[in-house]
């Protein structure tokens, strides 16, 4: 059931997250929280934060790939525990191409529990090779492939299962800045053409200000929810949105939230 | 491609000057005729041996006894060391015995398998496999653990069960490595079987070289020799073929 847009997607109560200490002494690593957060139906979301602040983990907790020592998380009313839930679909930071794939067998293996016929995925595999651009690559191999390709055909199998809620974790942070830019533009396009919920993890922040509806600055860990900066771009938007007034005026409002954090991050270190 | 022609012509060029000069120094007569025939008359009676079919039942008996135990060392060794890998305590426990495996004589145990068995084809695969399998475990826990962090997360996203993570996943992942350990494992089989029929067995190959060396047989010994080696190399060359297809196709060798 999709919820309506005044309940959230997703919502996060008193998250907690402390890693015990590795073996051989050492102090428990307190990453993220207590932290609270909604996810709006629909929205683009993006999250920023200095190096180390527990993005990773909080990403994680949502996607049910790790659990919270305190704290609530639930996707669509329904609490999440220890499973990636229906829905959500998830897109890491490393390549996680599987080598001995073409790009179509990738795409493919996202679909193998959907229960559609074979023309059915066969229709999906299509649209979403459209979608990213890879139909050309469809018999490629991902080492055949550059890297922002192949980041793509990671994207192409996790859109394939058409989640409700893509989460991704830096996706981009591997390319270079134009390729970086053009990619920001095809997700905000899927965005766009899927009606889906975009969860972003970034490092950058010009990329956090072009394609976001809101923005969560975080603090040096342990993680906590600083402050959500409101863009109100127009749905039809791209990185064009780059020479607007109110663009530099995002991203200066972000760099001040984050400099001392940044600072403080980077002493602890 | 014309790097690769020039490679195989030079490995070609090596194994004939090899041959050429054990040619000349048994035409020289420096090796006597009783140590070893010159290459030509060795090929000569290979050919003649193959042809009479009296020894199609030994090499059958020992290829198949081998093939049975490279299969069951790498079935056994794959699953065992997925088995392991998952177990912490148990992999730490086994640790020892794997990195010491290779210095036990596992021959030693021949007879006493001989005795549990009888004289049939069981001991004989039983060695090839005892000489295998550990070689297959062992590559296999070091390919799991090359396994990408993401590549494990990833199937947990796709909603996959155990088994559907290993088939579909990690051993794919592992591949490489399972390769290595499969080409291990037929040569130390191979080893493993024709040793065993050396020390005692009815028929094989390993069987028909000791008793042609008893008799001072070199007509028989030597192509029996030659027809070991060439199993041996065939299928280790085609699994190295295959390796590199693997490699290549992802990205790992030009
Ligand atoms: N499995 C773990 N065990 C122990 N500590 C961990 C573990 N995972 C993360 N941490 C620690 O928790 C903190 C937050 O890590 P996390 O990866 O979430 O940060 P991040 O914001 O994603 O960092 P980056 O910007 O480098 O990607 C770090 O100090 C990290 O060392
Ligand atoms: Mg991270």
């Amino acid at each position: 059931m999709l919820a309506d847009a005044a309940t959230p997607l997703v919502t996060l109560r008193g998250i907690t997250r402390v890693f015990p200490p590795i073996a051989g002494g050492g102090q428990p690593i307190h990453a993220l929280g207590p932290l609270d957060l909604d996810l709006r139906t629909g929205e683009f979301f993006a999250v920023v934060g200095p190096s180390g602040c527990g993005k990773s983990t909080l990403f994680e907790l949502i996607a049910g790939l790790q659990q919270a020592n305190d704290g609530t998380i639930a996707f669509e009313g329904k609490p999440i525990t220890g499973k990636v839930p229906d829905g959500i679909g998830v897109v890491f930071q490393e390549d996680s191409c599987l080598p001995w794939r073409t790009v179509r067998g990738n795409i493919a293996l996202g679909l193998r529990k959907s229960g559609l016929s074979r023309a059915e995925q066969e229709t999906r595999i299509e649209h979403v090779l459209v979608l990213m651009n890879l139909v050309e690559f469809a018999s490629h191999y991902p080492a055949q492939l550059s890297g922002g390709m192949r980041q793509r055909v990671c994207i192409a199998r996790t859109l394939v299962m058409e989640p409700r809620l893509i989460l991704l974790d830096e996706p981009f942070a591997a390319l270079d800045q134009q390729t970086r830019l053009l990619m920001g533009e095809e997700v905000l396009r899927v965005w766009r053409s899927t009606s889906a919920t975009v969860f972003l993890i970034t490092h950058a922040l010009d990329e956090a200000a072009m394609l976001s509806d809101r923005i969560a600055v975080m603090s040096a860990r342990p993680g906590r929810i600083l402050d959500i900066v409101e863009t109100a771009w127009p749905r039809e938007r791209d990185s064009r949105i780059l020479e607007d007034e109110r663009f530099g005026a995002i991203s200066a409002r972000l760099w001040r939230l984050l400099r001392d954090e940044t600072i403080k991050a980077a002493d602890a270190h | 491609m014309h790097t690769r022609w020039r490679l195989t012509l030079a490995r070609v060029l090596i194994l004939l000057a090899f041959t050429g000069i054990l040619e000349i120094l048994c035409a020289a007569g420096t090796i006597d005729p009783l140590t070893m025939q010159p290459p030509h008359r060795i090929l000569l009676d290979l050919v003649h041996l193959l042809g009479s079919g009296s020894f199609n039942r030994a090499i059958a008996r020992t290829l198949s006894n081998a093939m049975i135990a490279t299969s069951m060392a790498i079935i056994v060794g794959v699953v065992a060391g997925s088995l392991i890998h998952r177990i912490r305590g148990l992999r730490d426990a086994l640790d020892l015995l794997f990195s010491t495996w290779y210095a036990v004589p596992v021959l030693a145990f021949y007879p006493l398998l001989i005795v549990i068995f009888g004289l049939t084809n069981l001991p004989s695969i039983m060695i090839g496999f005892m000489q295998g399998v550990v070689a297959v475990i062992v590559t296999t826990l070091d390919g799991l653990d090359r396994v990408p962090r993401v590549l494990r997360k990833l199937a947990r996203t796709q909603h996959m069960t155990t088994l559907e993570t290993a088939w579909l996943i990690t051993l794919p992942a592992a591949a490489p490595w399972l390769l290595g350990g499969a080409k291990l494992a037929v040569v130390f089989s191979i080893i493993g079987v024709v040793a065993s029929e050396f020390l005692m067995a009815r028929e094989g190959m390993g069987f028909e070289i000791s008793y042609a060396y008893n008799n001072f047989d070199n007509a028989r010994m030597y192509p029996l020799i030659v027809l070991v080696i060439v199993f041996s190399v065939t299928v280790n060359s085609l699994l190295l073929r295959w390796e590199a297809r693997l490699a290549r196709r992802r990205g790992l060798k030009p």
